[in-house]
């Protein structure tokens, strides 16, 4: 599969996805957004960092970019497309996926190992995994928080969007164990397709074996296998 | 065609917390001031020539619905003036 990792102007976790990707043996490359999207994309990353200085809002000015109408198109159609971090931001600005991400609780940047719990296991994403796991990644954001209307946030759960929360070690989903005050222990959703999804958390950091760490976050890479 | 400048104010939605506020409350509390509570919010003044105040104030709504306020979280108003 190849999939293309949309470059903005401030993206900085680019080259790292493309890295993990290979390293997990998907063919991948960088897409400079002006470009647009390569005919031969089979799938999408929309990859961490700072896009256009996080001005506005994180991610408000990139999902207006042209490449962005491309993306959706894309989506829509079963290309599979996730947005980490930034690229969480971007995606839930553009409208592929529900909510809102906005600044952290703690009013903080906040750069640190957690743990998620995997909601759903039969999603592209999480097809490596049990319902139930527990997996440990790193965040590294200051507008984390996942923010949904109430009525809307019914629909989330009841629609089972919902891919992975925060919680502790044992997998016990408590407001000690959610870094940032995200509504619900969120950590990150699906789109109207599963083939869709954000999360705040960074796979790619947790996917190389020589970085001596996690690498629980490989599996959600093996989407694009 | 008339000159205006539409003013356009966003602010989070009542209830959605606001961390930088809390934060600006707590830096003025420890400088001595009194207060019982704060909210930021965000002012864009937008100039532009529009054939009347109702379409300053359509196209300055639709800028707010469209890129500077976020709907999930965010409330906003318009004002008009000549400019």
């Amino acid at each position: 599969m190849t999939v293309s990792v949309v470059q903005f102007g401030g993206s900085n976790c680019d080259r790292d996805a493309v890295r993990a990707l290979e390293h997990v043996g998907v063919d991948a490359g960088r897409v400079w957004h002006e470009d647009g999207l390569p005919a031969d994309t089979e799938g999408i990353v929309l990859p961490g960092g700072f896009s256009y200085g996080d001005y506005l809002r994180a991610g408000a000015m990139a999902a207006r970019a042209p490449i962005m109408a491309e993306v959706r198109e894309a989506a829509a159609d079963g290309v599979p497309v996730i947005g980490v971090c930034n690229g969480a931001q971007i995606g839930s600005e553009s409208g592929l996926t529900p909510g809102a991400f906005t600044t952290n609780a703690s009013a903080r940047f906040q750069c640190e190992p957690v743990h998620l719990r995997v909601e759903r296991a039969d999603t592209p994403w999480t097809a490596a995994y049990d319902e139930g796991d527990v997996i440990e990644v790193p965040i590294a954001h200051g507008e984390g928080r996942f923010e949904i209307g109430e009525e809307a946030h019914a629909d989330l759960v009841a629609d089972d969007r919902v891919l992975f929360r925060y919680c502790d070690a044992d997998g016990n989903v408590t407001d000690a164990a959610n870094p940032n005050g995200s509504t619900d222990n969120v950590a990150g959703v699906l789109g109207e397709r599963e083939s869709v999804a954000v999360l705040m958390p960074h796979p790619e950091r947790a996917t190389l074996p020589d970085l001596g760490r996690s690498t629980d976050g490989a599996g959600i890479l093996r989407a694009f296998v | 065609m008339t000159a205006y400048t539409a003013t356009v104010t966003v602010r989070l939605k009542r209830g959605v917390l606001d961390p930088e506020a809390e934060t600006t409350q707590q830096a003025l509390e420890r400088l001595g001031f009194e207060l019982s509570d704060l909210r930021s919010a965000d002012r864009f003044e937008v100039d532009l020539d529009a054939a009347d105040a109702d379409e300053a104030a359509d196209r300055a709504d639709e800028m707010a619905e469209r890129l500077l306020a976020n709907p999930t979280i965010h409330d906003y108003e318009v004002a008009v003036a000549e400019r």
